[in-house]
């Protein structure tokens, strides 16, 4: 923040950073809420930083700097509004006071925020989840306002992790935060019948986070690490908001419980490692606790849904101590639970690779070749993966080695290409092909 | 916030009072409903498509037509002009309204200038 200054300036800037990184998301989620305006928030919220680093140094750093902050940050944005008529006619109905300051501004903002404890600060990222993830935004734009408001990642930085230049990511999140101003979507705490209704809608933008971190669909990685801890990170700020919703805390879970075999997943060269070849020692013990006892008492509850669910099948794979172990009968019996709360064409062929493991190949390959002719699996990789690796486990190498080439000409990251080129490899010089499922 | 909700059809869909249609009826109640809602600030509602008059002006020469035209498509059969909080709000209007059954509405927020 400051290159160089005094001992105290120095000090400030640590403090500012501080709670920059810890707490830019509540002061955010705040002001813009009271503000009803995203990009007016951010505005005022790093003109009163740089307040803070001037004003701190020399008289002090008050009790309670956030408050100060957002007191700082409010009064800024009113002075803003006064003089902006569009604005003003569109704030007109804001429910704020300009604090009157009397003689001195920042003093007085001192003292008020002497008298407000960090309690009385309102967290408002509930309201804030939800606003970024209303439903006449687009899916992109969602994903990069919560990573930008919510994770309290800069532009650059999620540029970074979706793998897209600065510029388009800025003009992404400028278009998005257009869109919420003119389109007229509210800001504030949802209401119980919101919550119920939409939160679906918020678990899923950060589901979309961490399974692009996940499999990445093009490009050189198979797994990026920084997206899934930000996707976890905001899964766990979820159950902290909304603690008594099952399905925040089933998401929480197989979060939790899919990225505990990341390290597994992928050979030193970075191609991936099927589940029943992964090494289970490497799985991460200490996800796989957290990730258990969250899904164990989801899964008990009357509004589990489709997140609790695939939390309960990822518990169920993480407590077999090898992958001959896997209660497969009670696999399939969830993803039949799963195909009728949330039906499509994914969760089909993961209930007929299920079926290939609870009742045999000739019952798993039956399943796949129902499916066959579906639209959604038609180029879906996968699929075709699947549908080689079950002919060629009942002898069928010749089919294996169509299928295999199907899969290849679907969209994919290269590692699994890498992998499925190796499987070719293996098939036609007549090697045995090493067991490979899920 | 203002927001126009534009009533769209589809020129081949059915005509309003027809079997699969919305009953008049039902856009008389939607009506009364909207406008006791004390949020109705303007609005319109227009004959069929094929009554109208297109104009267009380019260099030198107007050039007026009269419908029927031959394209079908959609079209603009009526709007309110509504002003309510929020988007929230405006879509909750439009679902209730019996033009969403057959054809669509589209909602658009008034520009502010």
């Amino acid at each position: 923040m400051v290159s160089a200054g005094t001992a105290e300036q120095l000090a400030v800037a640590q403090i500012l950073r501080t709670i920059d990184a810890e707490d830019r998301g509540r002061l955010l989620a705040a002001l813009a809420t009271q503000l009803r305006d995203l990009d007016l928030a951010e505005d005022v919220l790093q003109e009163a930083m740089v307040r803070a680093l001037e004003t701190w140094a020399s008289r002090g750093v008050p009790h309670n700097p956030r408050a100060w902050l957002l007191t700082v940050a409010k009064n800024q944005a009113l002075d803003i509004i006064r003089s902006d008529a569009v604005k003003a006619r569109r704030l007109a109905s804001v429910p704020i006071e300009h604090q009157d300051t009397g003689g001195d501004h920042l003093d007085h903002a001192v003292r008020l925020g002497d008298e407000l404890s960090s309690v009385n600060i309102p967290d408002e990222r509930l309201g804030l989840f939800f606003t970024c993830s209303h439903s006449t935004l687009k899916e992109r734009e969602k994903i990069a306002l919560i990573m930008r408001f919510l994770a309290g990642l800069s532009t650059v930085e999620v540029a970074a992790a979706f793998l897209v230049d600065t510029r388009t990511m800025q003009q992404r999140i400028v278009r998005a935060k257009k869109r919420i101003t003119t389109t007229g979507i509210p800001f504030g705490r949802p209401s119980t019948e919101q919550l119920r209704e939409r939160l679906p809608g918020v678990l899923r933008v950060v589901y979309l986070i961490f399974t692009q971190g996940y499999t990445p669909t093009t490009g050189s990685a198979h797994s990026r690490t920084d997206l899934q801890e930000e996707a976890i990170a905001l899964a766990r700020l979820l159950v902290t908001l909304v603690p008594h919703e099952t399905e925040a805390r089933g998401l929480l879970s197989l979060l939790l419980l899919t990225a505990s075999r990341a390290q597994a997943r992928t050979d030193s060269a970075g191609v991936p490692v099927s589940l029943a070849e992964q090494d289970r020692r490497s799985w991460d013990s200490q996800l796989i606790a957290e990730g258990l006892s969250l899904a164990l008492t989801a899964a008990g509850e009357t509004e589990a849904g489709p997140y609790t669910v695939q939390a309960t099948i990822a518990a169920l794979h993480a407590e077999a101590a090898t992958y001959s172990e896997t209660d497969w009968e009670q696999i399939l019996v969830l993803y039949g639970i799963l195909s009728r709360l949330e039906p499509g064409p994914v969760v089909s062929l993961n209930r007929a690779v299920a079926m290939g493991k609870a009742k045999g190949p000739e019952a798993g390959l039956n399943a796949l070749e129902e499916l066959a002719a579906h639209p959604g699996l038609e180029d879906y990789r996968p699929f075709h993966i699947a549908h080689a690796l079950t002919l060629n486990e009942l002898g069928m190498p010749e089919q294996a080695g169509r299928a295999f080439r199907k899969a290849l000409g679907c969209l994919g990251n290269d590692a699994e290409s890498d992998y499925i080129e190796t499987q070719i490899r293996d098939l036609l010089s007549g090697k045995a092909l090493k067991r490979r499922s899920g | 916030m203002k927001y126009v909700l534009l009533l769209m059809g589809n020129a081949g869909d059915a005509e309003c009072g027809a079997d699969e249609g919305p009953d008049p009826s039902e856009f008389m109640a939607f009506d009364e409903e909207i406008n006791a809602a004390g949020i109705v600030v303007g609005g319109f509602a227009l004959e069929g498509p094929e009554t109208g008059v297109r104009v267009s002006t380019r260099a030198t020469e107007t050039i007026v037509t009269s419908g029927p035209f031959a394209e079908g498509g959609e079209f603009v059969g009526g709007s309110y002009v509504i002003e309510v909080a929020d988007i929230d709000e405006a879509i909750a209007w439009a679902k209730k309204s019996p033009g969403s059954t057959l054809g669509h509405i589209e909602i658009r927020p008034l520009a502010d200038y």
